[in-house]
């Protein structure tokens, strides 16, 4: 193609998403778009994938049989947020298996709080109340997002984190309303995940080197400096709520802003967690790895035996 | 000896360690729709376990809650068959299990609809309903392994050569079972046992596999001697409420 006519192509792509027109698998889209988009949400499967393992390391111990069907309910709902993810990334003509052995081999990333250990009980709610609360925060403006399938994929997801949310904050309100040693339990969960979670917007906007481009085409709606604060403003007053302390003590709320104003972000410590050096990168891909190795005569059974099925069926 | 309260706890029991065991997969699955499937059949089970534990805890009359059967009792009285409490081993291992239960669960449950306590009938009508898609999901899952490839024949025979020992206890009946034929607790059971060993025979036939001649047949479930499996599973099960006693989640 000529590059004249690449630059029609893209100033009309251009013009559809300035009209708010959702671009459809079909449509022509630049490369560094659909790249860009390939990168995103395989990133984001990923997260669905891996922040299933967290989780699940608590579901054989959770303290009664509501808890346990609400856990296993929210890590079912992570994992059919991947699938639906994955083929997202399938309408761009990604393909899954490629995706999915980016992550194994340590190419692809995917939320760096995942990367962080359940110890207690007690973080079932912090994971639920803030990591879930802030990943809405970043996906509800993606229902608005410019590429159709991701928009519609995240309306889904969007109501179903919602849920997710609340019960992680129920499970704190319960903690936080218990004996001494319960509510301690909510407070170390929230003194271990708070930082993490407000990390989970990304580096700060100077430092962000995606943003414009991606705000340009519609992908992204808000900056990550502006979504953390929108998600502190929101936060803050329910750790106050049900008497758990945020653990900044710089932490102050500014009335001439109307916004609550945060101590400093240890930024080596997410990029070194980025980098793989967080305490459960290695676990955490390995678990998966694994999953998938040992999966691989399941797999191949299964290919077997649809074959000899189509076989015998144009045989009789 | 509360009959109906024994009977509840096995049927229970089976399905809160059986969700036990799939949920372990939470995560791990082989694909990413079998991970969903399995946690979505742990959840069914966990769902059944719930109302057949407050049930069981209603007719024993002690005040009793499911979260207090479920959670607060010591290994011997759990009433699980020893199939359900078998290791995880690999996913043909999880599935074999699965369907020798399933195949025993479904004419099971047809019965059960049939009994004069009405609770009872109505559990076995809704849980029923679940246990048509468990069935179909692993019967084709055996026959896929059975009839895929080398290793996966090999794989699937010999969790089916290790699970066969365990399936006479499908079966178990004692003077519970008794009593509550006579009261018409539980209606005619009789066929159970023809109806399973008939879906066995067909979906071992698709899937080429052969039911071991061993006679060895182990039981002991149904009356609280379990395997040593169980006290691991317990162990984690009950982590929270025996380190946390008398507290609210």
């Amino acid at each position: 193609m000529k590059e004249q006519d690449i630059a029609i192509l893209e100033q009309k792509f251009q013009e559809k998403i300035d009209n708010d027109i959702k671009i459809e698998p079909n449509d022509w889209m630049p490369d560094a778009y659909r790249n860009t988009l390939i990168r995103q949400i395989s990133q984001h499967a990923h997260s669905e994938i891996v922040g299933m393992l967290p989780e699940g390391n608590w579901i054989t111990r959770a303290p009664n049989l509501r808890r346990k069907a609400v856990l296993l309910a929210k890590v079912q709902d992570e994992a059919g947020h991947g699938l639906y993810l994955y083929s997202a990334t399938e309408t761009l003509g990604a393909d899954r298996e490629q995706t999915i052995d980016d992550l194994h081999s340590g190419v692809a990333k995917y939320s760096s709080i995942f990367n962080y250990p359940t110890l207690s009980w007690a973080d079932m709610g912090a994971v639920g109340w803030l990591v879930d609360g802030a990943a809405i925060m970043n996906q509800v403006p993606l229902c608005r997002c410019s590429y159709g399938p991701y928009a519609r994929a995240m309306v889904r997801v969007c109501k179903e984190e919602s849920f997710h949310q609340r019960q992680g904050f129920e499970i704190m309100m319960k903690l936080a309303a218990g004996t001494p040693e319960q509510k301690e339990m909510a407070q170390d969960a929230l003194n271990r995940f708070w930082w993490p979670a407000i990390m989970m917007f990304g580096p700060n906007d100077a430092e962000s080197k995606h943003t414009a481009q991606s705000m340009k085409w519609k992908i992204k709606r808000h900056t990550n400096d502006e979504l953390r604060q929108q998600f502190i403003d929101v936060t803050v007053p329910q750790a106050e709520l049900i008497g758990l302390t945020i653990p900044d003590p710089l932490l102050k709320f500014n009335e001439a802003t109307g916004h609550y104003e945060h101590g400093p972000i240890d930024w080596d410590e997410f990029w070194e967690v980025v980098k793989g050096n967080g305490p459960c990168n290695k676990d955490r891909v390995d678990a998966r790895r694994k999953a998938k190795e040992n999966g691989l005569w399941v797999r191949q059974a299964a290919l077997a035996h649809a074959e000899k099925k189509k076989l015998r069926k144009q045989a009789s | 000896m509360n009959s109906l309260f024994e009977y509840l706890l096995r049927l229970g029991d089976d399905s809160l360690i059986l969700g036990h065991r799939l949920s372990e997969w939470c995560g791990h699955g082989p694909i990413l729709e079998e991970d969903i499937a399995m946690t979505n059949i742990s959840l069914d089970f966990i769902g059944q376990t719930t109302t057949i534990l407050e049930l069981a805890g209603q007719v024993e009359g002690k005040g009793r809650t499911n979260d207090d059967l479920a959670f607060l009792r010591f290994d011997k009285e759990y009433r699980n068959l020893l199939l359900v409490e078998q290791p995880n081993t690999d996913f043909g291992f999880t599935m074999m299990r699965q369907f020798l239960f399933d195949a025993y669960r479904k004419p099971l449950f047809e019965a059960l609809m049939k009994s004069n306590n009405k609770q009872l009938a109505a559990i076995a009508e809704k849980s029923l309903k679940e246990t048509k898609y468990h069935l179909r999901h692993s019967s084709e899952w055996v026959i896929r392994l059975g009839d895929g490839t080398e290793e996966s024949h090999s794989r699937i025979q010999e969790s089916l050569d290790t699970l066969w020992r365990y399936t006479g206890e499908l079966f178990f009946s004692n003077e519970v079972d008794a009593e509550l034929t006579e009261s018409g607790v539980l209606p005619d059971m009789s066929g159970i046992e023809a109806e399973w060993k008939q879906t066995v025979d067909e979906v071992f036939a698709m899937a080429t596999l052969t039911i071991p001649e061993s006679p060895w047949k182990f039981e002991g479930g149904r009356i609280g001697k379990h395997s040593e499996h169980l006290g691991y599973i317990l162990t984690e099960l009950q982590y929270m409420q025996r380190a946390y006693p008398n507290m609210e989640w």
